[in-house]
């Protein structure tokens, strides 16, 4: 009797590694880099971070099949590598003959990726999934453009400092000619003065008669 | 024995040392000039030293032999560049007018360097605005994290990236796509880019805001825009030198090769690059001193600066530089890495940065086929070191992305964007002010209008024609304006420029001047240069640019996302008719001065005639 469940058993593994192997049409590869994720805190993969994963997939796949009660037995991995790769099928929890297909592995995978990838302290990146693209991150789009309000600010306080500046030239403007018919007078005094005295210099340098186009106004 | 063109009349032109002194004390008040020494100092300062210091310098030191290319570009800014900012300071001083008004003053058969200036001063003023307006685009995205330009925007069915930004890069795309949105070729004009329009209006704005009342306000506006970029350029050098790789960048800069020191391109680039800096409108900045203000002293400090601060920018770009080459080259050794190490399932960490050749060697031995089927790439620091990019390509992709790779990238965007915006502005003030100064001279709007006015009018004149550069392609037209615009003119009319004063104004007459205004008359090294070393290297350099302009063919570099090199820049051919806008923008100022020449001495001999014929009756 013994015998028999053996043989059985032998058979049923040899059965299951037939099936395992690489590139098969029925499962993916696995490829982990713990140590580029996690440098010094990574940890050593051995069997008991396997049974974690076997059970993680478990999971995804009660996930995405309702009902159906996946077991980690249903899991069945093969080919490890140093690189830690791996290959893996899914068997159906009624009837372990069958394997899953992989359009159904592949969506189970995709749905519940979050969370096997923090299960494992891993990313998208580095827990890859060969030949399952990861959905990607979708972009905060704002309502406003940013650079939108920085010009509107830059803008304002541009047209503010001009309509100041014209605002003030203006008003000094009018300060000038306000204050300038009582200095007209006082520089006529002063002219007529200095001729009566007649001395000091060879002559008044006449500011009203010299070509002030020669000098290029500011 | 002394060359000197006859002048009659050029004491009746121009005035005499005594009534200069009389003019200093009697115009004390009136007379605009500069609040203080500091003021006119820093306007000097941020006209000379421009975007080129920061983006034209350091490829071209690290193109022509890293540290060896100090050597010529040293000796130039004594032979050359010293002795123009001297002789520029010295003429405004003395003669008092602007950069427009002290050629016909020496001779009324110079007017034509007036024009020539005038045109070149205009097409700098027009397409310098637009590279600021670019500046200002990328600084008002700067606001946010993380930058736009770090990532691929998804495309219209949310399942990649668009195509055009995954085979370049996401800053290229960002720069050609999303800023530009530059069309294929020259001839299709890609329409008005609203986002670049209203940068353009706001740069414009800035400018007129800061001329508005000449230099009332560019003087006090310097003290901000002359000294945050040396500010920034610490900060910038303290970071990066923090950052791994950097002193790879700086090794890479000042390892001298000497064999570079040959080649004569390599002298002819120095003495461009050192003309380019000292020369434009400081005639006119110098000529609101006061007449003793010692101007010798002046132009070597300010000469000395800006050498200065051409090596210090070289050396803070290129800590990032290296900074950015360190961080592709370890990127791609990782990449190859990686797929040794899933092509043949080996242990993370077997494979070490330190023994990679060593490990693909041996494999390459023993299972040839499988490391052809990998495709690794080559990794050289030196050829990602060498990526090297000038101008815009420097700026707005190869820095923005090393940027971005930085822990808090937004406040060093900030930033980068305000610096090159500061440089860029303070250069603009010198060309607002030739502009502004000549369009006065020529009396174009009555006197009753107010500065502000003149200033207003300009500076919109200017933004409508600018608005060619706001189009798609306006980054081919701007790199033709440069290219074609500003070069050959400008050493037609600085060479024009130095045989004026020299030789039709008299060196003996120049050196009384000097030892008038700061009491000694300058001694063999001025005199030697001024007379003959000076213009003899603008004029090489002149023909040197003739002759290679002529020779080679007119090409621009288009990006087509439709060819197969992409995202290498494709080089093409220009259309005609471009030949015709290229003789415009550096024909007509260069033959402007031998045709405004000619066209005076037939004024004179017809008036001669005219008088000589009244008199027989």
């Amino acid at each position: 009797m013994l015998d028999k469940i053996l043989f059985l058993l032998c058979l049923a593994s040899a059965l299951a590694d037939e099936r395992c192997m690489p590139d098969t049409p029925h499962g993916f590869q696995v490829r982990l880099s713990i140590k580029t994720a996690l440098g010094d805190e990574a940890y050593v993969w051995n069997e008991n971070e396997m049974f974690l994963f076997r059970a993680s997939l478990a999971f995804a796949m009660r996930n995405h099949m309702n009902g159906q009660q996946f077991e980690v037995s249903n899991i069945i991995v093969c080919n490890e590598t140093m690189r830690v790769s791996f290959w893996f099928i899914v068997t159906s929890p009624l009837d372990t003959s069958q394997l899953i297909d992989q359009e159904n592995v592949e969506a189970a995978i995709r749905q519940s990726r979050n969370r096997i990838n923090s299960a494992f302290l891993l990313t998208d990146k580095t827990l890859e999934f060969v030949d399952i693209l990861p959905t990607l991150a979708t972009l905060y789009t704002h309502p406003t453009p940013p650079w939108l309000i920085v010009f509107g600010v830059v803008m304002g306080a541009v047209g503010a400092g001009i309509i100041i500046m014209l605002v003030s030239s203006v008003v000094q403007k009018k300060r000038k000619t306000n204050g300038k018919p009582q200095d007209k007078d006082d520089d006529e005094e002063t002219r007529v003065k200095t001729v009566e005295n007649g001395d000091a210099h060879d002559g008044v340098h006449n500011m009203s008669f010299s070509e002030d186009e020669r000098f290029t106004k500011m | 024995m002394k060359l000197r063109l006859s002048n009659p009349g050029l004491d009746d032109r121009i005035l005499s040392h005594q009534q200069l002194d009389k003019l200093e004390e009697d115009e004390a008040g009136d007379r605009p000039k500069w609040d203080n020494k500091a003021q006119y100092m820093l306007s000097c300062v941020g006209f000379c030293v421009g975007l080129g210091n920061v983006w034209r310098f350091p490829y071209l030191c690290q193109s022509h032999g890293g540290g060896a290319f100090m050597i010529p570009f040293l000796i130039l800014l004594v032979l050359e560049g010293i002795p123009l900012l001297h002789l520029e300071f010295a003429i405004g001083q003395r003669l008092r007018a602007g950069s427009m008004g002290v050629w016909s003053e020496i001779h009324p058969y110079l007017a034509g360097i007036r024009i020539a200036s005038m045109c070149i001063s205009l097409t700098v003023s027009l397409y310098y605005n637009t590279i600021i307006a670019w500046i200002m685009w990328y600084f008002f995205n700067s606001f946010q994290d993380p930058l736009p330009w770090s990532q691929c925007p998804m495309d219209a069915s949310l399942t990649g990236f668009v195509s055009e930004c995954e085979r370049s890069s996401p800053v290229d795309y960002f720069w050609y796509r999303k800023t530009l949105n530059t069309p294929p070729t020259i001839e299709e004009d890609g329409g008005l880019q609203w986002w670049i329009l209203l940068c353009h209006i706001c740069a414009w704005s800035v400018l007129y805001i800061c001329t508005i009342r000449g230099i009332e306000t560019t003087g006090k506006a310097v003290y901000v825009t002359s000294t945050l970029p040396y500010v920034v350029l610490t900060i910038f050098l303290i970071r990066g030198l923090t950052l791994k790789g950097s002193l790879n960048g700086i090794k890479f800069l000042f390892t001298p090769d000497l064999t570079e020191l040959a080649k004569p391109t390599t002298w002819l680039d120095a003495g461009a690059q050192v003309f380019y800096s000292f020369f434009g409108g400081l005639i006119s900045f110098s000529s609101y001193n006061s007449v003793h203000n010692n101007c010798e002293q002046d132009a070597v400090i300010i000469s000395i600066i800006n050498g200065l601060t051409a090596v210090y920018a070289a050396t803070v770009i290129y800590t990032i530089i290296g900074f950015r080459a360190t961080e592709r080259f370890d990127n791609c050794l990782s990449g190859n890495i990686l797929a040794l190490l899933n092509a043949f399932d080996m242990a993370e960490g077997s494979i070490t940065d330190n023994h990679y050749n060593q490990v693909v060697q041996r494999l390459n031995e023993t299972h040839p086929e499988v490391i052809q089927g990998i495709d690794l790439k080559t990794c050289d620091l030196t050829t990602f070191l060498s990526e090297g990019v000038e101008g815009t390509g420097l700026a707005f992709i190869v820095f923005t992305e090393a940027i971005t790779k930085m822990p808090l990238s937004p406040l060093w965007s900030v930033l980068f964007f305000i610096m090159l915006f500061c440089l860029g502005l303070s250069s603009m003030f010198g060309s607002i002010e030739g502009i502004l100064v000549s369009v006065q001279d020529l009396k174009v709007f009555p006197k009753t209008l107010p500065k502000e006015a003149i200033t207003g009018v300009i500076c919109a004149l200017c933004c409508l024609v600018g608005l060619i550069f706001v189009l798609g392609s306006g980054n081919y037209w701007l790199s033709l304006f440069d290219t074609y615009g500003a070069s050959i003119a400008l050493l037609v009319v600085a060479f024009c420029e130095m045989i004026s004063v020299v030789y039709i104004y008299g060196i003996d007459r120049f050196n009384n001047d000097i030892k008038f205004m700061i009491g000694h008359r300058p001694n063999f090294f001025w005199k030697a240069s001024w007379r003959v070393i000076s213009p003899l290297i603008v004029f090489l350099i002149l023909v040197f640019y003739l002759v290679t302009k002529v020779s080679e063919k007119l090409l621009y570099k288009a990006w087509d996302p439709e060819l197969e090199k992409f995202p290498t820049l494709e080089v093409k051919l220009y259309p005609h008719w471009i030949y015709v806008i290229i003789f415009i923008l550096a024909g007509i100022p260069s033959l402007a001065i031998p045709f405004a020449a000619i066209w005076k001495c037939l004024q004179k001999k017809r008036r001669k005639n005219q008088i000589y014929e009244l008199n027989i009756y």
